[in-house]
């Protein structure tokens, strides 16, 4: 930047400074920008006939959440969020139950480093697969059925869960863990009044959460055959029963919102 | 349960009361009550044949998985700029619809708290309850199979993630920069460019670059459906059991996932 004495900058309009200072940077990118938006754009041929005769199906989609069907496929829906509930409840315990060792084991301050490493893995591994990926494979190995949708989310929740506990964990107040320690306890004790007060609260609140996230998967695990609602709500929509359908998306939605409002209440009380 | 004992065997210290532990108790005999009611009704719908049969399934699959048919991949370029497309044009999409939302639903900003926040906070849950791939399912009986489906789908799903961290953002403002521009006589359009815009730039480019990260994720299965991109090949791989094509589908997935999180990473560091 030269630099602009206040002779110069009289009379003249206040300007807004630009994002980036350089120039050639500046054009650069948005030329760059602008190559790859028009060139994305051409690449997506748009069926426009197609979309223009959808759209009445997609005006019978909105309105049919005005007046949902909730009886026609009444014990379907029924079966079918049953079975989303159970694997939510039985995955999301089991998978808590196995990121608690993972993640005081991917915690770089309590854990040595060959531990360390191993678990971080699992956490890397964990988190790149996509659940409907390992879902496939797993309907693939074990067969159809709502253990493959358990299975599935168990093992997404371990990376979301580990990953995240390690994290508050090598965050922690050393101190106190210190003073636990020196009253001379064993490494059990250590972790149960040293480090697991400092990090219950945020403990609790991340399992609400992964509830809620794991209810929102269990019911797209069924469009590969791992147990579900989705089963149900791909049928919907393939015969074109919106009205069915909008009702099971009512219930998803709803059961979201409460999950959601209820954890929001828990976390309030335990922070 | 922790209990001191002074020398004469006198209690002089205990964690918790009688009532205190009894109700602990009870809520972990629930707990495990609801978890083994789940869990046998799993194991009710699960054909144990095929469980116990799993470990040779498995070694099977992976026997005829390996190696992955590398000479596939020239049919993967297409499909791959095509996921690319997807989700990167549905979050821009996404950004464009979640920008007005997000300022109708903080609570500073809203022209009306009593009738269209709530408006707002509801399209806000609920695009976001509902999966991708469910709003992908929809759009492909409404607009077609296509990667059009799929980006609508990955924009729809992404209008309430990045509205509601956007109004957090904008909740969370400092009030004092908006009252000095405001006092100087602007007017609302100016307020708002000029007093919050600036204060919420860095949020609004993180929260763009952290959905385009989770869509890039989102878009490479959003073809099991019928939405267009990689997960396309995935499906017809799948279906003619083409497992040397599935394996190489998935490195490839695995390898755009992976440079997708750490092009949003070096950029993410670059803003804030």
């Amino acid at each position: 930047m030269t630099a602009v004495t206040l002779e110069e900058r009289l009379g003249t309009a206040w300007k807004k400074p630009p994002l980036i200072a350089n120039p050639a940077l500046r054009w650069g990118l948005f030329l760059a920008a602008a190559i790859y938006l028009v060139l994305a754009v051409a690449s997506i041929d748009v069926n426009w006939a197609r979309v223009a005769e959808g759209l009445s199906r997609g005006w019978a989609f909105i309105t049919s959440f005005f007046n949902p069907d909730f009886v026609s496929r009444g014990s379907d829906i029924r079966d079918g969020i049953l079975e989303s509930v159970i694997i939510t409840v039985a995955s999301t315990v089991v998978g808590i139950l196995i990121s608690i060792p993972i993640g005081l084991g991917a915690a770089r301050n309590i854990a040595p480093l060959p531990v360390y490493l191993v678990c971080r893995a699992i956490v890397a591994l964990s988190r790149a697969l996509n659940e409907i990926i390992v879902a496939i494979l797993l309907v693939a190995i074990f067969g159809f059925g709502p253990l493959a949708g358990f299975l599935t989310l168990s093992f997404a929740t371990i990376g979301f869960l580990a990953k995240l506990l390690a994290e508050d964990i090598e965050e922690m107040d050393k101190v106190q863990a210190e003073a636990i320690r020196a009253t001379g306890s064993t490494w059990m004790q250590w972790i149960n009044y040293g480090v697991q007060p400092q990090v219950m609260p945020r403990l609790i609140g991340l399992s609400m959460y992964r509830l809620d996230i794991n209810f929102r998967e269990s019911a797209v695990l069924g469009l590969v055959g791992a147990g579900g609602i989705g089963a149900t709500l791909n049928t919907a929509f393939d015969r074109y029963e919106f009205d069915t359908a909008a009702a099971i998306l009512l219930i998803i939605i709803v059961t979201v919102m409460a999950l959601e409002y209820l954890s929001g209440i828990i976390r309030a009380k335990v922070q | 349960m922790p209990v001191s004992q002074n020398a004469s065997g006198t209690k002089i210290w205990q964690l918790r009361n009688r009532n205190q532990t009894l109700v602990r108790w009870a809520a972990y005999l629930a707990g495990v009550a609801v978890f083994m009611w789940c869990w046998q009704r799993i194991s009710e719908a699960t054909t144990w044949f095929f469980v116990w049969d799993a470990p040779r399934i498995a070694a099977d699959i992976g026997g005829r998985a390996w190696p992955p048919r590398w000479s596939y991949m020239d049919k993967l370029w297409g499909p791959l700029w095509d996921t690319l497309n997807m989700a990167t044009l549905g979050t821009l999409l996404a950004l464009v619809m979640a920008v007005p939302v997000a300022f109708l639903a903080a609570r500073n900003t809203t022209p009306s708290a009593v009738f269209i926040r709530p408006v707002a906070l509801f399209i806000i849950v609920a695009t976001r309850s509902i999966n991708s791939l469910i709003w992908a399912l929809l759009l492909v009986a409404i607009v077609g199979p296509g990667v059009f489906a799929g980006l609508m789908a990955i924009a729809l799903r992404s209008i309430g993630f990045c509205a509601k961290l956007l109004y957090e953002a904008i909740e969370e403002i400092d009030p004092t920069q908006v009252e000095a521009i405001t006092a100087t006589g602007a007017s609302r359009w100016q307020v708002m460019a000029y007093g919050i815009v600036p204060q919420i730039m860095p949020a609004f480019a993180g929260i763009s670059v952290f959905r385009w990260d989770i869509n890039i994720r989102e878009s490479t299965v959003l073809g099991l459906v019928g939405a267009g991109g990689i997960g396309l090949q995935l499906q017809s791989s799948l279906n003619t059991l083409a497992w040397p094509q599935v394996t190489l589908i998935l490195i490839v997935i695995l390898a755009a996932v992976v440079i997708g999180e750490w092009v949003s990473a070096k950029v993410r560091g670059a803003i804030i």
